[in-house]
């Protein structure tokens, strides 16, 4: 794969049940050698040879970027997505040598930040687990806030209550706690930068809060990785490279291009980098984009789509690939 | 081995000079035989022994002089070295590049060594044998960057990523070709490249932001630029203007060998790991006429780039006035033979 990031050798070092859904693993370099620096906000691209396929999925780093000995991430088990956290989860033992990207940081903390507030939701706490200990390493100033399902699904809670005891707020659904959000948004200081990640539906809810109460969108930042979804198979042209592929029910756009010998570029796998962008040359029926690259115009007029994410549901598709 | 390093000046009386063998290094910026824009960017990967490429972070034998120019330059003007708050922590990340690829590319020049975050830097052309905390600036005796950057040869412009933009809020710029720190800090891309003619017509800029913002750790990029100054000075700042811009008029046909300079400048693009930030080391090589016409090929072919290049090009790129006397002087060189593809020598 010529097009991604530089690539890593790594051994699973270490594989820790975090709770119900959540298993954290741990990768170290087979070489011995420290991994590449990184910062707050990093994710890395794991391959899982599963089988005769490989997925290539994103997740975020969670451990300190000041300690490179070792990567950790944490993967949420979906029982009905399209067997990627599965593979992590029955086929990843300690001892198993894999491929990872070199890290990529697209979810970055703005370094000119009196105050950085942090919202997560979920699973959608791994990146400010690694911002949180940058920012606690050099004094940064930050608050974050948190919301799960209950206690015992609230990953790493514990850890970062301990670590950094007031500067970290929980919310519980099943106590129905939620975040006073116009409160918290509208009594900060000046000069303060807000960071959400987590489900679609919390980044929107937070980001046209922020917005109607006057924040500049450039120091709003969010980080949302929409996993493909499944659905029904369409047939695809490709015209510069003159295929013609199928995308089965489980498989993305991008993983049929890449299965059929086409090597587009992507960073992120997850609709947000914009790397894999793909011209539209012909279609007849209807789109289903997952994106949060393209504006709402690019996905009004047909022209384009981002093929880490998004399907097809029609008569015929044609791309510039 | 190692290198020998000259002893020579950028100012004054001028004494520097390439020897035969950076001449033929020298790294010549046009393969085909006009110029226009282009985003000529590739990756920034080790090239042949012998060539500037060789290392990804280059020194050569101007070191110790280059070195000892900026000294001089931010002595009378400290404004050419700036950092905003929020990029210490991209200088301590540029500090690392730096020092691992001197002491990656000339061990028997430079030494890293690393013992948890303790550190120690032996630079020994410059005699220095510094042990410091990494990370710690008050263990060093300037800020990480300047610290670092007073001991690399090259400009260095260090960029904020941040809104889909780049911003210069960070930098080393001593041997400029006519552009500023002080005016440019802060500035997006956008806006600090607001002054190049012809290009945004084209696009260019537009393309080569996206590009430059999805540089990737471990993945640097390259390119090539250039232009002409007169006399072998390093400095061509706005703020010297009243010192480099009168020569200009000093060009007759008798002196264009020894005055007129091709200045190249290879910038290399790469992202810095802890702050996400990204480094742009502008690194400038100069080359009298008289040294560069010792390769017949190169000879013939800057003639035809100087002759035909586009007016405003020729305007921006400060040409004007010693062209004609220019084109003229190399027009004698050039026997109207093909040149060979490539950049090279033949």
């Amino acid at each position: 794969m010529s097009t991604g990031t530089t690539k890593l050798d790594v051994v699973v070092s270490d594989v820790v049940p975090v709770n119900d859904l959540v298993t954290r693993f741990h990768f170290r370099r087979r070489d011995g050698e420290l991994l590449p620096t990184f910062s707050g906000g990093a994710h890395v691209v794991v391959e899982m040879r599963d089988g005769d396929r490989t997925r290539l999925n994103p997740y975020s780093l969670m451990g300190s970027p000041l300690d490179t000995r070792e990567y950790t991430i944490s993967v949420r088990r979906d029982d009905v997505g399209r067997g990627g956290s599965l593979f992590m989860h029955r086929s990843v033992k300690p001892g198993l040598e894999m491929v990872i990207s070199y890290p990529v940081n697209l979810f970055s903390l703005d370094l000119r930040a009196k105050k950085h507030l942090m919202l997560a939701g979920g699973i959608g706490i791994t990146p400010f687990m690694a911002q949180t200990a940058q920012l606690a390493g050099s004094g940064g100033n930050f608050e974050l806030h948190y919301t799960c399902r209950t206690a015992s699904l609230g990953t790493y809670a514990d850890v970062l209550q301990q670590r950094y005891d007031r500067r970290v707020k929980l919310y519980h659904d099943d106590r129905d706690e939620r975040i006073d959000l116009d409160r918290l948004l509208s009594t900060q200081p000046l000069g303060t930068n807000l960071y959400v990640c987590g489900p679609a539906g919390m980044i929107n809810w937070v980001r046209d809060r922020a917005a109607a109460l006057g924040w500049p969108s450039e120091t709003v930042h969010f980080e949302h990785f929409a996993a493909p979804q499944p659905g029904a198979p369409f047939d695809v042209a490709l015209a510069v490279s003159g295929k013609t592929i199928r995308v089965g029910s489980q498989q993305s756009l991008l993983e049929a291009i890449e299965a059929a010998g086409v090597d587009p570029p992507y960073l992120c796998r997850g609709g947000v980098c914009g790397q894999c962008e793909t011209n539209v040359i012909s279609h007849d029926g209807k789109f289903i984009h997952n994106d949060h690259w393209l504006s709402e115009e690019d996905h009004r007029s047909g022209c384009k789509i981002m093929p880490c994410v998004s399907r097809f549901e029609g008569k015929s598709l044609v791309l510039e690939r | 081995m190692g290198i020998t390093f000259r002893k020579e000046t950028f100012r004054d009386d001028f004494t520097f000079r390439n020897s035969p063998e950076h001449i033929r290094r020298f790294p010549f910026p046009f393969n085909e035989d006009s110029y226009m824009y282009a985003v000529n960017i590739e990756p920034h990967v080790v090239g042949p022994k012998g060539s500037v490429l060789e290392n990804l972070i280059d020194v050569d034998e101007h070191y110790v002089a280059e070195m000892q120019d900026r000294a001089l330059v931010l002595a009378e003007d400290p404004l050419r070295c700036q950092s905003l708050p929020h990029m210490t922590l991209a200088g301590w990340d540029l500090l690392e590049l730096l020092m691992e690829q001197q002491a990656l590319g000339y061990p028997e020049h430079f030494t890293l060594t690393r013992d948890g975050d303790r550190w120690r830097w032996i630079n020994r052309p410059l005699g220095i044998d510094d042990t410091f905390t990494f990370g710690d600036t008050s263990t060093l005796p300037y800020g990480p960057m300047e610290y670092i950057t007073r001991q690399s040869q090259g400009d260095f412009c260090i960029l904020d990523q941040r809104d889909g933009n780049l911003w210069m809020d960070a930098g080393m710029v001593t041997t400029q070709a006519d552009w500023s720190l002080d005016f440019d800090i802060g500035m997006n891309f956008f806006e600090w490249h607001a002054p190049v003619p012809l290009a945004h017509e084209k696009g260019i800029f537009i393309r080569a932001l996206k590009f430059l913002t999805n540089i990737q750790q471990g993945k640097p990029a390259r390119r090539l630029n250039w232009t002409m100054t007169i006399n072998p000075r390093l400095d061509t700042s706005p703020e010297n203007y009243h010192k480099w811009g009168p020569d200009r008029a000093t060009v007759t046909p008798e002196n264009v060998g020894d005055k007129v300079h091709l200045r190249v400048e290879l910038q290399s693009f790469w992202r810095l790991p802890r702050s996400n930030g990204i480094v742009f080391p502008i690194r400038c090589y100069l080359i009298k006429m008289d040294e560069l016409v010792t390769q017949p090929k190169w000879a013939r072919r800057l003639h035809r780039v100087i002759r035909d290049l586009p007016e405003e090009l020729a305007t921006y790129k400060g040409l004007t006035r010693y062209r004609p006397t220019l084109v003229e002087w190399l027009s004698k060189l050039d026997d109207g033979s093909p040149t060979s593809p490539g950049f090279g020598p033949d």
